[in-house]
């Protein structure tokens, strides 16, 4: 990776990172009235996975979406307008935070059910395979949807008929206050997918170069050998699971040292790789300032945006 | 006894004392033993009873409803818990394809399947179309479930504990906004399964509820009454078994009925209830049945739209004007929604 390739990542990083450090700003003015499920400590996923697929490809993820939806759109605007509930959002506020999507952008779909968008992005695979195409299709999920049958039977079926279905998991080892050793009843993932007819990696999801390496490994096995590739990517969820704050205090986690937290700080170790490739102070202040400013006229524009008229409220239900 | 408690209390208190009566009783789901204790209606009973009658469960609801029926088959009384009853569907083919099923099926072979499967419904804070169903008619519409919704906190401890000891299986649907309620609570009351109730008497008009649309309608009676028009409210409580009895009595006296069901109109309940009325009254009814419920749509998002999408007491309230043939009364000082503006969420 060189410097300017980096610089543009780190844009695209810090640009999530900022949203949501907004949007804990803003959350207790009662302005935004939705559930918002923050991502903070995750953001490297979404934006190293984005960066390694083939800009056309179709994506589908979950309610912790803003990673996704911002390195996928880069629609600052529709993010802020949706979560205001203004006729700006690009679902024109009937999304809310847990169903962004942005289909012409390649962000087909959300959910706020555990594990559904894994078939549904199985089948826009398979309906690619069908068009004589076989292009990548990308689902991300948590750890806990893999506990749902329809992980393993979506798996199955895309290592049957050898589709280029990209699953990404996105393991921060707790579902709500769940540690993954009281929900997973085997050896960890990457051995329990070993049994199929897919391509399989790991990395560590904090650390934005690791993922996107990994990334573009898998896409690069999955278009030799077409095959699904499912993509193990740790991370560290700094925040409650729905909502603004830190939840350290009710103990069923314990906070940890300073350093480990800049070590689970993708944002932070990315600037660390920035310096090293000889990126200046000022030209990442540069890009942040920049982010900053977007993102604040963004929220200024989301707060002044009109609600949608009442009549919106009988639309979209049938084409 | 007898205690002020909320209704989120009354569940616990319920599941507490079933628990200790019988010691086949057992609680489980997703997120039952966190420190949330699914809105604080698990509260005591992991450091009462321990973790192997009080589990969490992986992600994994469809597995989780079938070894449910599996432990009733076995002896057990599993009460399973849903955070959302949007989650319960991904257990729809157990719930409907064997336990609604399964007796009759076997000719009766199998005796008991007490299963309770509890399930928060409802509005929060801008939950969508994904965290807000209520599916009540959707549930009754199978031969061979019992379905529940309590509506204060005496219902919800009476008729939780009714359920776990019913024999059969029971769908318990428990409105996320009702768990705030505060009301008295006698341990010694018992509420049996399959009775309405009438919360609130009157002679002009009956107002048939479910779940939350009791609140508003007591709102709207209140409204009312400053016109003299005295509204009558039976809580439904019981799905199925529906005690139209209770119902069509009120009917008969007033002569004028609003069916409120906390769900969509179209297909739903209501649609069951104005029926059953219609048949039952026809020759009492000065009008025909009104139905208020859910707008034709999914759950918006946002708060304008949202508030578009539930009806509120005003919307009984001009109903009820429409049926008693009166002009709108002046709601302009009024305040609607007024739970929307205290509810803080996230959930
Ligand atoms: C089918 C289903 N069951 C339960 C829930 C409630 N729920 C919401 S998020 C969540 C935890 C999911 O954990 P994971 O998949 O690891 O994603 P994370 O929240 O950690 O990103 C649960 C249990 C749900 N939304 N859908
Ligand atoms: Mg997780």
């Amino acid at each position: 990776m060189d410097k300017a390739e980096a610089l543009g990542l780190y844009q695209k990083l810090y640009l999530v990172r900022r949203c949501e450090e907004k949007i804990r700003e803003e959350y207790f003015k009662d302005e935004m009235k939705t559930p918002v499920h923050l991502g903070i400590g995750g953001e490297a996923i979404s934006v190293g996975v984005v960066q390694a697929l083939p800009p056309a490809a179709l994506t589908f993820g979950t309610y912790r979406n803003h990673a996704l939806y911002l390195a996928k759109t880069d629609d600052v605007e529709g993010f802020f307008g949706e979560l205001y509930g203004r006729a700006s959002g690009r679902c024109k506020g009937k999304a809310g935070s847990m169903h962004l999507c942005y289909p012409e952008r390649g962000l087909v779909a959300t959910s706020a059910v555990v594990g559904t968008t894994i078939p549904v992005a199985l089948g826009a695979a398979m309906a690619s395979r069908y068009r004589g195409r076989n292009e990548v299709v990308a689902a991300f999920f948590g750890d806990g949807a893999t506990e749902e049958g329809t992980f393993w039977e979506s798996l199955n079926y895309a290592s049957l008929r050898g589709l280029r279905l990209l699953l990404i998991c996105e393991d921060n080892e707790l579902a709500i206050h769940t540690h993954v050793n009281d929900r997973q009843g085997h050896e960890g993932l990457l051995s329990a997918v070993s049994g199929f007819r897919c391509h399989a990696e790991r990395a560590d999801g904090s650390d934005l170069p690791a993922v996107l390496e990994a990334a573009r490994g898998i896409l690069r096995k999955m278009e030799k050998d077409p095959r699904p590739g499912f993509l193990h990517l740790s991370y560290y969820r700094f925040l409650e699971h729905v909502g603004p704050l830190e939840d350290f205090k009710f103990a069923y986690r314990k906070k940890p040292e300073e350093k480990e937290l800049q070590r689970r700080d993708p944002v932070h170790r990315f600037e660390q790789t920035l310096a090293a490739l000889g990126a200046r102070a000022e030209e990442i202040a540069n890009v942040r300032s920049k982010v900053d400013e977007r993102v604040l006229k963004e929220v200024a524009a989301a707060q002044k945006a009109p609600f949608p008229e009442p009549s919106e409220l009988m639309t979209d239900v049938f084409v | 006894m007898k205690r002020n408690i909320q209704f989120r209390e009354a569940l616990s208190s319920a599941l507490a004392d079933e628990m200790t009566a019988d010691p086949s009783v057992f609680v489980f789901g997703l997120d039952v033993p966190d420190h949330k204790r699914i809105f604080g209606s698990t509260a005591g009973l992991l450091e009462k009873f321990g973790p192997e009658r009080v589990f969490d469960t992986p992600l994994s609801e469809d597995a989780m409803t079938g070894a449910a029926l599996g432990a009733a088959l076995a002896g057990l009384r599993p009460v399973h818990v849903h955070i959302r009853v949007d989650f319960a569907l991904l257990g729809m083919n157990q719930i409907i394809n064997m336990i609604s099923n399964l007796r009759y099926m076997t000719g009766g072979q199998i005796g008991k399947l007490p299963i309770v499967i509890r399930a928060v419904i409802g509005r929060g804070w801008g939950q969508s179309a994904q965290h807000s169903k209520s599916l009540q008619g959707m549930f009754a519409h199978f031969p061979g479930l019992k379905v529940v919704m309590p509506s204060s906190p005496q219902d919800a401890y009476s008729l939780l504990r009714a359920s776990i000891r019913d024999d059969n299986p029971v769908i318990f649907l428990e409105h996320r906004w009702l768990y705030d309620v505060v009301g008295e609570v006698d341990d010694a009351h018992a509420v049996p399964l399959g009775l309405a109730n009438v919360r609130r008497h009157g002679k002009d008009i009956t107002l048939v509820c479910t779940s939350w649309m009791n609140v508003e309608a007591h709102k709207a009676a209140d409204l009312l009454a400053r016109r003299g028009v005295e509204a009558e409210i039976v809580d439904v409580r019981s799905i199925a078994p529906l005690d139209a009895a209770t119902i069509l009595k009120s009917v008969r006296r007033t002569g004028r009925c609003i069916v409120a069901d906390y769900d969509w109109s179209f297909c739903g309940f209501a649609a069951e209830l104005a029926a059953q009325i219609h048949h039952g009254c026809f020759k009492e009814l000065k009008a025909p049945v009104e139905r208020v419920g859910f707008a034709h749509t999914p759950c918006p998002t946002t708060r304008p739209l949202e508030n578009l999408f539930y009806p509120s007491a005003k919307t009984l309230v001009r109903a009820a004007e429409r049926l008693l043939g009166l002009d709108e009364m002046d709601l302009s000082q009024e305040k609607f929604y007024t739970y929307e503006v205290n509810f803080k969420g996230p959930f």
